[in-house]
């Protein structure tokens, strides 16, 4: 401490107190300080996750995700083994609560599946809970928009290499009446067949030959060329297909093959999910850490996950996002927010990643100083810069990764997603993109359920423990 | 360094932040719980930095007072201080006996408390003892928890500065008799305004409504009769801003005061305080005295405050109070107003220098 200077002084609190400062001459910082949400100081006070959250977000900085495998859902994950069983997106939800996309992806991967003749058949199916429905990310995996994944869907195995972590996720089916934004017509049922049957089988071929493929360091490079890795996704496409491109000739990979990726923008997608899904489950588990490990939403409700707080999911009402709508469509169209892709922005992406997207803008409405000012405001609420993702028009600093809920909740400042929208009814498919405000109340809740976690006696019940 | 004034129910992950940052902290705040402040403490210990409060209200840094605190000249005495405006007080009257001051380090007022043990008083002192600047300190709070005192004690006898241990309280000097024992031969009595008109014996209640918890407790100490009202209190500064700066609930009070009442009030000056006190105190003690209440006012502040002492001072005279620089002072003439003409004066007699 020096006596013979005046100090510098950072200031929060009453403006009296900092203006009598500057007429003394101090040097003063103000931050901009505002309550958290109403039951949250005595949690905030209580939570020093200081150590275990270096700890969570040095793993999820580590991982070294690759894309090992294509394989189908019964393989990949056990719980599609047998019976009939579908993996959503989101938090935990039944029929009764689904929204029409859900609904209508459900409906879709019954008919898929064979297990009902007809969509009728298929709703009444699922009403009367002749079917298992479980989040993705209960089961090590993730899926964009309505995330709904059956046993006969190929999915992309992905292993962080640091961890051992794996994490799948379904192949990506385009844009337009796709399953995934609830559209179950015969050509969507013909796409998913096709997939399967033409597509995931040369994929496999080709990554076999290939070898396991880098996908943070491509991500990388895709950053660097204008993506932000959740809704642009061109440059990560044109640089996968152009590193599988001699194995799927080799393969057999017919013309129809590459058209395919060349008509979808989002090809790419679904690989960095799982890529992200990976990073973030390997810093599952790290008890007392505030880290977001999962931010999904399943159409009804937007959920999150902390890595001290076990598999419990805390959950608010989903909102609509706000955006620009595809012709003839409009805001009433649309559902609220829906699929796991909110993975890519728990590991640093996406709407973290925006400032190095201007092009993003076009799609996701607003203009490009919002897109830098989102990245530079996602600095606030998150751990660390990821070393890998790097963001050249800031000068290649890391993108905002690795989510501290109490950041979240003492800020006020909720993470920027950038997502898609998919229509109110089922079948409409796709209506717009957009950024989506999460509802500050599940880390609220999730915060305070850390700090009961930590002032109990023991491990609660939402960690397996035993009394 | 910090200087944090959000809500006590908020202030601590804001003072884990700044200890991180690598800074020192001042928490103004108050209403934090005591294990709060025990372990921001022994953070801070560990990381070399001090943290001033909970409830610290005064520090002098590099000239700079934080919080609240007077325009005193420069000097070479240290103060540690668990009382905010009892360093205030102490740093006025040795202003006007021309005693400069090297910095005041604010510990919070429970840091010499069994639970924190001194954490932040041994911090200060041991940061003064460092100071060349420092040629003596002095350590001000009210009586600490005997096993405190002593590893202050100890403390202070291992500096290579002189220290003086000043505890207050009940039965032990007042502020004016620290300050003189500190100015030593440089003391004078501290100066006061008797009221225009002298009403005499006072008959009704004594009214103490004090903005200085410290201030608070000394006129308790010499008026054990009084009903003393410390408006900085934890339970009055929940959800509002402290009495100092705003003084609604203090003119309410007043407005209370009626035929044969007299009226104790502090009022402090300097930095961080409210920019014209007398303004809104005058007029509503003009309406009591005009009720046939009597007033007494402890006025604590320099000559070089921002608020103007002698404007202030004159103001409250004019308003019918009478006004003394010493807040022991004040406390004493308002016992004198208070004991009827033949009464003994109250075991008070036990207090003071």
């Amino acid at each position: 401490m020096r006596f013979d200077a005046a100090p510098g002084v950072v200031t929060a609190g009453v403006a009296v107190l900092e203006d009598a400062l500057r007429v003394q001459g101090a040097e003063v910082t103000p931050v901009a300080w505002r309550p958290p949400p109403p039951g949250t100081a005595d949690a905030l006070a209580a939570i020093d996750a200081e150590a275990p959250n270096q700890r969570a977000v040095a793993r999820l900085l580590a991982a070294r995700p690759f894309l090992v495998d294509v394989v189908p859902a019964r393989e990949a994950v056990p719980a599609l083994a047998a019976g009939r069983g579908l993996l959503h997106a989101g938090p935990p939800i039944g029929w009764e609560d689904a929204s029409g996309p859900l609904r209508g992806a459900i409906i879709g991967a019954l008919l898929y599946e064979g297990w009902a003749a007809d969509p009728g058949e298929a709703a009444a199916l699922a009403a009367s809970g002749g079917i298992d429905l479980a989040p993705c990310h209960a089961h090590g995996a993730v899926g964009p928009m309505a995330g709904v994944v059956s046993p006969s869907m190929p999915m992309y195995v992905v292993r962080d290499e640091e961890s051992g972590t794996v994490a799948r996720c379904t192949l990506n089916e385009g844009l337009g009446k796709v399953l995934r934004y609830g559209a179950y017509g015969p050509e969507v049922l013909d796409r998913l067949r096709w997939m399967e049957r033409v597509l995931a089988p040369v994929l496999r071929a080709a990554l076999r030959r290939h070898g396991p493929l880098d996908v943070r360091a491509l991500g990388a490079q895709a950053l660097q060329m204008g993506d932000e890795l959740h809704n642009r996704n061109r440059a990560a496409t044109a640089l996968l297909l152009r590193a599988l491109a001699a194995d799927l000739v080799e393969a057999g990979a017919t013309a129809d093959v590459f058209r395919f990726v060349d008509g979808n923008e989002h090809f790419f997608l679904n690989i960095g999910m799982a890529a992200s899904k990976a990073a973030a489950d390997a810093a599952r588990g790290e008890d007392g850490s505030s880290l977001v490990v999962a931010m999904a939403r399943n159409g009804t409700e937007f959920g999150v996950q902390l890595s001290g707080t076990g598999d419990r999911w805390f959950t608010a009402p989903a909102t609509v996002p706000d955006g620009l709508f595809f012709p003839g469509f409009t805001a009433a169209d649309a559902n609220p927010d829906i699929g796991d892709s909110t993975i890519t922005e728990t590991a640093g992406l996406g709407g973290f990643a925006m400032a190095a997207a201007p092009a993003i803008v076009r799609f996701v409405g607003g203009d490009v100083d919002d897109a830098v000012a989102n990245t530079l405001a996602m600095y606030g609420i998150t751990l660390a810069e990821h070393p890998a993702y790097q963001i050249p028009a800031l000068g290649f600093r890391g993108t905002p990764a690795g989510i501290d809920a109490t950041l979240v909740v003492r800020t006020g400042v909720v993470p920027a997603v950038n997502t898609g929208m998919a229509g109110r009814e089922a079948g409409t498919g796709q209506v717009g993109a957009g950024l989506v405000t999460p509802p500050i109340a599940c880390f609220a809740d999730a915060v305070r359920a850390l700090a009961a976690i930590g002032s109990g006696p023991g491990p609660g019940p939402d960690r397996g423990g035993s009394p | 360094m910090a200087l944090l004034s959000v809500p006590g129910a908020h202030v601590v992950p804001e003072a884990r932040d700044a200890l991180r940052a690598g800074l020192h902290v001042m928490i103004f705040s108050d209403n934090v719980a005591v294990e709060q402040e025990v372990a921001l403490k022994a953070e801070g210990a560990r990381r070399g930095l001090l943290v001033m409060g909970p409830d610290c209200g005064t520090a002098l840094i590099g000239g700079v007072g934080l919080g609240f605190m007077n325009v005193v000249r420069p000097g070479a005495l240290g103060v540690v201080a668990a009382s905010g405006t009892g360093a205030q007080q102490v740093a006025c009257l040795l202003d006007d006996a021309g005693v400069g001051l090297r910095a005041v380090l604010g510990v919070g007022g429970r840091d010499l408390s069994e639970e924190v043990g001194g954490a932040s008083t041994l911090q200060a002192l041991a940061l003064l003892d460092a100071d060349p600047g420092t040629q003596r300190i002095v350590v001000l709070s009210k009586t600490p928890a005997p096993a405190v005192a002593d590893r202050v004690a100890a403390a202070a006898a291992a500096c290579a500065t002189p220290v003086t241990l000043a505890f207050v309280g009940p039965g032990r000097p007042d502020l004016t008799a620290v300050a003189a024992d500190l100015a030593g031969d440089a003391w004078r009595e501290p100066h006061w305004w008797p009221a225009p008109r002298e009403r005499g014996h006072a008959p009704g209640r004594l009214l103490g409504l004090f903005a200085g918890g410290t201030l608070a407790q000394e006129a308790a100490a010499i008026l054990p009769r009084a009903a003393i009202t410390d408006f900085g209190d934890d339970r009055f500064t929940r959800g509002r801003p402290h009495p100092m700066i705003d003084q609604r609930a203090r003119l309410d009070a007043i407005a209370g005061a009626g035929a044969g009442d007299l009226l104790l009030l502090d009022v402090v000056l300097g930095h961080g305080a409210h920019p014209d006190p007398a303004a809104e105190l005058a007029p509503a003690v003009a309406a009591a005295v005009d009720r046939g209440a009597a007033a007494v006012v402890a006025l604590c502040g320099t000559a070089a405050d921002p608020q103007d002492r002698d404007r202030q001072a004159a103001l409250l005279v004019a308003a019918g109070g009478s006004v003394h620089l010493s807040n022991a002072a004040a406390a004493r003439k308002a016992l004198e107003l208070t004991t009827a003409p033949g009464d003994d004066p109250p075991a008070a007699g036990e207090v003071g220098a």
